[in-house]
């Protein structure tokens, strides 16, 4: 049985003032697998992060159904841990704080939650700002901030969407191996959304390509490359393969989703 | 490039900024000598400002001007807590619960219209003119203002952060205590610093009719006597105190909200 299994998913919103409703999902089939990573690469607007929070538990399909470990979803919960597109750090809380608060919910003692929370932060590189409010830092370590908060309650499901994406092409990289290093050594399940095919195919497993409004799961292409990965991977003749396919599956789909926003 | 000081937004040294707010100051109390003893005004309509001050140690020392400004000061602060400590916790309710502010928010919209002065009146009929009544004007005007102020406030906590703490596992009482109050707390304290200026205004008004002691009663008796120095020194007293708490209380959010960077 698989870890996920996304059932027929659709979502219709409502049009707003006389307009025709938007159709932002087709009927979406998705099985995960435990210990994938998964990335979900699509043109914008073709309904990743609402696929995502559908998965998060934040939105409500409007028909179909999700099931983790064969239970179905019907609201958010610490089991599916989540970065946001956004920064969604709480800004009255240190970098410790914000770690603690899904620990606390947890139950877990202030000496447990402490010493969890200095764990990942070690794990993401943020020693020594441990004590730093939000806005004392920058996106990149906002961002790895947010990602220790979300794997410190230790979920069974690990979504992300888009948490690099306001980030410069230097610190991306970097960040791509801070999480690749972390899965290849933690094993999570990962669904990951992003826009950017050198980052879904340095990070996945499988690669699930949807199409342009409303979104549809055009193909699905596993990635046979080694683990670990280190960066000069993606100089090798497999990853351009790889990426020379996947730039023409979604050329088509960023050039219709263009049209349709004309 | 050099720029002006009067490029927008450009901070300021802080001691430009004190230097700055103290001239003004000077300036002022210096056309305000030019007018009195330069002969521009008679002293029977304003008057000059070693007067005031004669007039004002004048006060303390034979008339418990002291006294007066402590019933003052308790007046306030009493028919503001009183006020602050329901109107806070109804705010954040109606800013988190949609059912309750769709109970109470047309009405406490029309109730903050009705002007606190005008129920003076009324209240002297219903409570006399002791200080019930000068309790009861402070809390009308404040309360209905900061339960609605304190609404909104708590009403635009960022989705994302709310969302954010369910996906940690928060329930919707951890909600409000842990992501709505907080993030809500900096801007619900500048609330009620402002608020309290706006008692102060009320406080005078009650005082100015139907009252024994306080400023206001001070107030209204020199004006008897035609005694502007006397005024003056009043109103004075009434600006300095509500700097002061307005310094005491910015300085306290500042501490207590390290996180806030106050627009
Ligand atoms: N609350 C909403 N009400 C109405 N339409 C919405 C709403 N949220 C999203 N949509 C529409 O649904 C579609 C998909 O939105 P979504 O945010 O999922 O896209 P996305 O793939 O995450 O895009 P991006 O890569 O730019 O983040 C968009 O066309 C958007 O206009
Ligand atoms: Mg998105």
């Amino acid at each position: 049985m698989s870890k996920l299994a996304i059932r027929g998913v659709t979502r219709v919103f409502p049009g707003v003032r006389g307009r025709a409703p938007v159709k932002a999902l087709e009927p979406i089939d998705l099985d995960v697998a435990d210990n994938d990573f998964i990335c979900i690469l699509g043109p914008s607007g073709c309904g990743k992060s609402t696929l995502l929070r559908i998965v998060a538990g934040l939105a409500e399909p409007s028909a179909g159904e999700v099931r983790l470990d064969g239970r179905a979803i019907s609201g958010p919960g610490p089991d599916r841990g989540m970065v946001f597109q956004s920064y969604t750090l709480f800004p009255w809380l240190t970098v410790r704080g914000n770690i603690c608060f899904g620990l606390n919910e947890k139950g877990l003692s202030k000496a447990e939650q402490r010493a969890r929370a200095d764990e990942f932060i070690g794990r993401v590189g943020l020693t020594g700002f441990e004590d730093h409010f939000p806005r004392q830092l920058s996106g990149g370590m906002q961002q790895r901030t947010a990602l220790a908060r979300a794997l410190a309650t230790d979920p069974e499901l690990l979504l992300l969407d888009e948490p690099f994406g306001a980030l410069d092409n230097q610190t991306r990289a970097l960040m791509q191996e801070l999480l690749l290093g972390i899965w290849e050594a933690h094993r999570k399940t990962v669904l990951f959304v992003t826009h950017d095919i050198d980052e879904a195919i340095f990070l996945a497993t499988r690669v699930v390509v949807m199409s342009a409004r409303p979104g549809r799961i055009k193909c699905d292409i596993p990635i046979a490359l080694d683990h670990p990965r280190r960066y000069t991977v993606k100089t090798t003749p497999e990853f351009a393969a790889y990426k020379a396919r996947l730039t023409d599956e979604i050329r088509d789909e960023a050039i219709r989703a263009i049209a349709l926003e004309a | 490039m050099k720029r002006s000081p009067f490029t927008p937004l450009r901070p300021l040294s802080p001691g430009v900024r004190v230097a700055l707010g103290i001239a003004f100051f000077v300036a002022f109390v210096a056309l305000w000598a030019q007018a009195t003893y330069g002969g521009w005004v008679r002293p029977l309509f304003l008057a000059s400002p070693g007067s005031a001050v004669v007039a004002g140690v004048t006060l303390f020392t034979e008339y418990g001007f002291a006294f007066d400004i402590a019933v003052t000061i308790w007046r306030v602060v009493g028919g503001f807590i009183v006020a602050a400590v329901i109107a806070v916790p109804l705010g954040i309710a109606m800013g988190a619960f949609k059912p309750v502010e769709a109970f109470f928010e047309p009405f406490i919209s029309f109730a903050r219209y009705l002007p606190a002065s005008a129920f003076i009146p009324l209240l002297i009929l219903w409570a006399g003119i002791g200080e019930t009544q000068k309790l009861a004007v402070i809390f009308i005007g404040s309360f209905f203002q900061l339960v609605l102020m304190v609404a909104v406030i708590v009403g635009a906590t960022r989705i994302d952060l709310v969302e954010a703490a369910y996906t940690l596992g928060a329930r919707p009482s951890g909600i409000v205590r842990r992501v709505m109050l907080p993030n809500a707390a900096p801007q619900i304290a500048e609330t009620l610093r402002l608020v309290l200026g706006w008692a102060w205004t009320y406080v005078i008004v009650a005082e100015l009719i139907g009252a024994q002691t306080g400023i206001g009663h001070m107030i209204m008796d020199s004006q008897r006597l035609l005694d502007t120095g006397q005024m003056i020194f009043g109103i004075v007293t009434i600006g300095v105190i509500g700097l002061v708490t307005d310094l005491l209380f910015k300085e306290a959010n500042r501490r207590l909200f390290p996180w806030f960077q106050a627009s």
